[in-house]
């Protein structure tokens, strides 16, 4: 089959590769781009392990061609953190054990940030709804709540912050 | 100190940042192939032919390999060597392997499979528990026996006698991560493997097997695992073994990894168990005499079915104490998955069992079941049961002497010294305010025609230790290097559960140092002989000490050597607060190895750790199997949609006990997980092959597991405050297994739901989905 060319941006960096036209997101990013942190769980779009951001939605990449992406702006597990340290969601997963096997997480932490981006103080019923397409295994949830509920706080404190700071 | 402190889990920053690495995420060298199995399609029969033509000429396809093919051991069980890798004349389940496919990618080897022409006689399979039994198809040659007293004579003397039988179903681990193996081949007949899997040793000793070498030849590296809840404890063998093998014959590196729904249709699942019972009992539900048949499907090949009912009947019953008791259990073999270890190894269903006849006993009288189970509890200890005060070390319990058959003896003869329940009950009723709730409930079911809620609580008393006595050792590698960092390692392997973290709170701990200078290291068969499977709850128990006994072997050196130089007695060096403290001098820890290299001191050790004062002999069911009891409770509510079937969990509360926990964060998570994957398995997990043998629900998309809308919205989880009257690593307790149990309670409040809509016992099977609460209703109605 020919393949198609395509260009994207991935984690702040312009990518532009040639591509069999059935070849997954997942694929392409794990692979071609060797980004191993998007995790594949269940390859039909029931478990949430492979979600990234595409142009600010947390889209399933197992469900996703490669060529569907194509002039779309993508953020994995491996674009969130900054030179200044980790993305607030990240830090709140560390510190209020939002994760056991950690294998599910990426995918959580991209419906966490699409929630986040939409709605900067979501309350638990929020949260759930947001992550209820999201699968863990280990957890039983409570802490992955508990870690958005904190990366909210912490991202709304680091708005002000930003606010109050002379231009 | 770093014990006990809520520290995050080790590799947390990793997982946040996307470089934590799974088996399929290792960089592998050029060359790599890939591996796919075909599969077999038909549950039972002779194979007559399989041509596979096509398979070889489809794109990508390197090699195909079938039995004949295999250099040497075509065996990957875990027990009684009947699981070849790949099938030899005969098939025994929908899924089995039969031809492996090594192909350039994963797709190709995976695509190819598919195009086999097999044909097989077909013979009637034996799908179910009553098609084994009737054809007395089973694992040992007839059922395994054990109890205590005279069970007919007691029952005749008892003044009420009830008869039931619950159907308990299995489950699927449903791990996030798959199923994988990589094997990188090395020279002069090496094999480098890396396994998702919680035994390394085992993938060692069959890949040497398959590959006609010493197991020296053949190093297991396993970093991390997503999820293992006994899934991957003897199901990776076969990834493994193929990988190693493929990698032999084509001397390139080989990986594979199981697509989810191959991994559902290969591998093996809980247990489902049938449980018939007769119990006599006293009018207040004190049991008087019991009798158990269990019912255990093990699939087609024995794996680990055998343990497996051992601790079914080594949990059947529970909490409480069973004056005259008979557990039977037949194994009976199928032609479906081989069932396999999953988190309880059969003390799940043995306890749910036992649950429900409490609770059967309870609706009969008409008596709150918290009562029933409240009377039939193991006889408290006096005192504290789990005092805060150091005991001296109790010799072995003499189980034999009959003297000692008071209300705290087990039907297999040991002694319960730790019995808490008594007082974690009646901590959780009170806290979880459940009388009240109880009456607010009855109160609120009569005015709702509809919509039903129900109430339960339930116990869990849980034996820690493998029953395999042997199995209860574990090994530990520890090197201080001269900068003052040290390098961890040891036999157990990290499938999330924080088992790196906590024994890397030991080793922090032992030194005096912050955990930042211990450096945790992937599980290595290079580094630990002979490891146990990470299995039994038992991983932080045993690792723990043996990392804690390596630790001090290396600190009392440096001791030694300090105290030398300092003219003052070992044990007034001191390791503290990143700072070793003679009376002379204070060093921080890196200047103490440094001085300990500079004067020729070894610092690297081993460390190796036995559980004490265990024995048993599974044949006459008698002994100490366990080196102590893991207690929790849990208080459900539900509420259930009569016209529907519906239900949802509306609260939960729960008190657990970890001893003194090594991290309560960690072992909160492990509770909170465990409580999920418990109620999963009861309300809503359902596993359904069809009438061929082909099982209809393998994958997410028709097996439910549950989302965070079905966790219990009001969610209050505490850990008991108690040390582990056992002499265990900083006084906490295994923490794996135990939870999951407290499930049951969610189980058993749907019941009670189901119980409010009329007057007869709904007699609930599990898992209670729609159609079984329905069905419940029904029986309730009359």
């Amino acid at each position: 089959m020919n393949k198609k060319a395509i260009s994207l941006t991935v984690n702040g960096r312009v990518r532009e590769a040639l591509v069999p036209p059935r070849m997954l997101l997942s694929d392409f990013i794990r692979h071609e781009l060797e980004l191993p942190g998007t995790h594949v769980g269940c390859e039909h779009g029931v478990c949430g392990s492979c979600n990234v951001v595409v142009d600010g939605k947390a889209v399933r990449s197992c469900l996703m061609f490669a060529v569907q992406a194509n002039g779309t702006e993508i953020t994995t597990v491996e674009g969130y953190d900054t030179a200044e340290g980790l993305h607030p969601i990240q830090q709140a997963f560390w510190e209020e054990h939002g994760l056991q096997c950690g294998f599910c997480t990426p995918g959580m932490l991209a419906a966490a940030k699409e929630l986040l981006a939409a709605n900067p103080d979501p309350g638990d019923d929020e949260i759930r709804e947001a992550i209820s397409g999201n699968l863990c295994r280990c957890t039983g949830y409570e802490f992955i709540i508990n870690a958005i509920r904190s990366a909210a706080k912490a991202m709304r404190e680091a708005e002000i912050q930003k606010t109050l700071q002379p231009a | 100190m770093s014990i006990a402190k809520p520290l995050p889990h080790d590799a947390a920053v990793l997982h946040v940042t996307g470089q934590a690495r799974y088996v399929d995420d290792v960089p592998v060298p050029a060359g790599c192939l890939h591996l796919a199995f075909g599969l077999s399609d038909i549950a039972s029969g002779r194979i007559v032919s399989v041509n596979l033509e096509a398979v070889r000429a489809s794109p990508g396809v390197r090699k195909v390999l079938t039995a004949p093919d295999l250099p040497f051991a075509n065996d990957v069980s875990p027990s009684a060597h009947d699981e070849p890798l790949l099938a030899i004349n005969r098939v025994h389940y929908v899924g089995q392997p039969l031809f492996l496919v090594v192909a350039d990618s994963h797709l190709q080897a995976r695509l190819a499979a598919r195009l086999a022409q097999v044909e097989i006689d077909a013979d009637q399979p034996l799908l179910t528990l009553d098609e084994a039994l009737a054809a007395d198809s089973r694992f040992e040659d007839g059922p395994r026996v054990y109890g205590r007293g005279d069970v007919k004579d007691a029952m005749c003397s008892a003044p009420c006698r009830l008869q039931g039988q619950i159907r308990i179903g299995g489950q699927e681990h449903f791990y996030l991560e798959g199923q994988a193996a990589l094997a990188v081949p090395g020279e002069g007949g090496d094999m480098h493997v890396h396994s998702s899997t919680q035994h390394p040793t085992e993938i060692q000793h069959k890949v040497a097997d398959a590959l006609g070498q010493p197991m020296h030849a053949v190093r297991v590296e396993t970093r991390r695992m997503g999820g293992g809840f006994g899934g991957k404890e003897s199901q990776g063998n076969a990834l493994a073994v193929a990988c190693a093998v493929a990698a032999h014959l084509m001397n390139k590196p080989c990986k594979m990894r199981y697509d989810r729904d191959d991994d559902m249709i290969i591998t093996g699942k809980r247990h489902d168990f049938r449980i018939d019972y007769d119990v006599g009992f006293h009018v207040d539900g004190r049991i008087i005499a019991l009798d158990v048949q269990q019912f255990t499907r093990c699939g087609w090949a024995q794996d680990l079915s055998l343990p497996v009912a051992d601790r079914a009947m080594l949990h059947a019953d529970n909490a409480y104490f069973l004056p005259a008791v008979r557990i039977e259990s037949h194994r009976l073999k199928t032609n479906t998955q081989s069932a396999t270890a999953f988190r309880g190894f059969g003390g799940p269903q043995g306890m749910l069992g036992m649950e429900r006849i409490i609770d059967h006993v309870a609706a009969h009288l008409k008596l709150d079941p918290l009562r029933v189970r409240e009377r039939n509890y193991y006889q408290k200890e006096g005192g504290l049961s789990a005092p805060r005060l150091q005991e001296p070390q109790l010799p072995p319990e003499d189980v034999s002497d009959p003297e000692r058959e008071t209300r705290n003896t087990t039907p297999y003869g040991q002694v319960v010294q730790d019995f808490i329940l008594h007082d974690l009950t009646n901590k959780l009723v009170a806290a979880a305010d459940y009388s009240d709730r109880r009456e607010a409930i009855e109160a609120w079911n009569s005015e709702n025609e509809l919509l039903k809620k129900g109430i339960a609580f339930s116990p869990v008393k849980f034996g820690i230790s493998f029953t395999l006595t042997h199995l209860n050792q574990a090994g530990a590698l520890v090197h201080v290097y001269q900068d003052g960092s040290i390098h961890l390692n040891h036999g157990g392997t990290e499938m999330g559960q924080g088992l790196f973290q906590k024994v890397a709170q030991v080793a922090a701990s032992r030194f005096g140092v912050g955990l930042d200078s211990v450096r945790i290291t992937p599980t290595d068969t290079a580094k630990v002989p002979n490891t146990s499977a990470t299995a039994a709850s038992s991983g932080s128990d045993l690792n723990g000490m043996a990392v804690k006994l390596a630790c001090d072997d290396i600190r009392c050196r440096m001791a030694c050597h300090l105290a030398l130089l300092h003219q003052c007695r070992p044990d007034e060096v001191r390791f503290r607060d990143g700072h070793v403290e003679t009376p002379g001098k204070i060093y921080t820890f890196a200047e103490a190895a440094q001085s300990a290299y500079m004067g020729r001191v070894s610092l690297s050790a081993t460390g190796f750790y036995k559980t004490p004062d265990i024995s048993w002999d599974r044949i006459k069911g008698k002994g100490r199997p366990f080196f102590y009891f893991a207690y929790g409770a849990a208080i459900t509510e539900v509420v259930i949609d009569t016209l529907t079937g519906e239900n949802r969990i509306l609260r939960a509360d729960i008190l657990h006990d970890a001893g003194a926990s090594l991290n309560p964060a960690l072992d909160r998570g492990q509770i909170e997980g465990g409580y999920v994957q418990g109620a999963g398995w009861l309300t809503m997990e359902e596993l359904v092959w069809d009438d061929a043998g082909r099982l209809k629900t393998h994958a997410p998309s028709t097996y439910k597991i549950p989302a965070c809308s079905d966790r219990p919205e009001i969610f209050n989880v505490t850990l008991w405050d108690g040390e582990n009257k056992a002499d265990t690593i900083y006084k906490s307790k295994a923490v794996g297994e135990p939870p999951l149990m407290l499930g049951m309670s969610a189980f058993f409040a749907i019941s009670d739901a189901c119980a409010a809509c009329g007057a007869n016992y709904p007699d609930l099977q599990a898992p209670a989905t729609p159609e079984q609460i329905m069905a419940a209703i029904g029986r309730a109605r009359g």
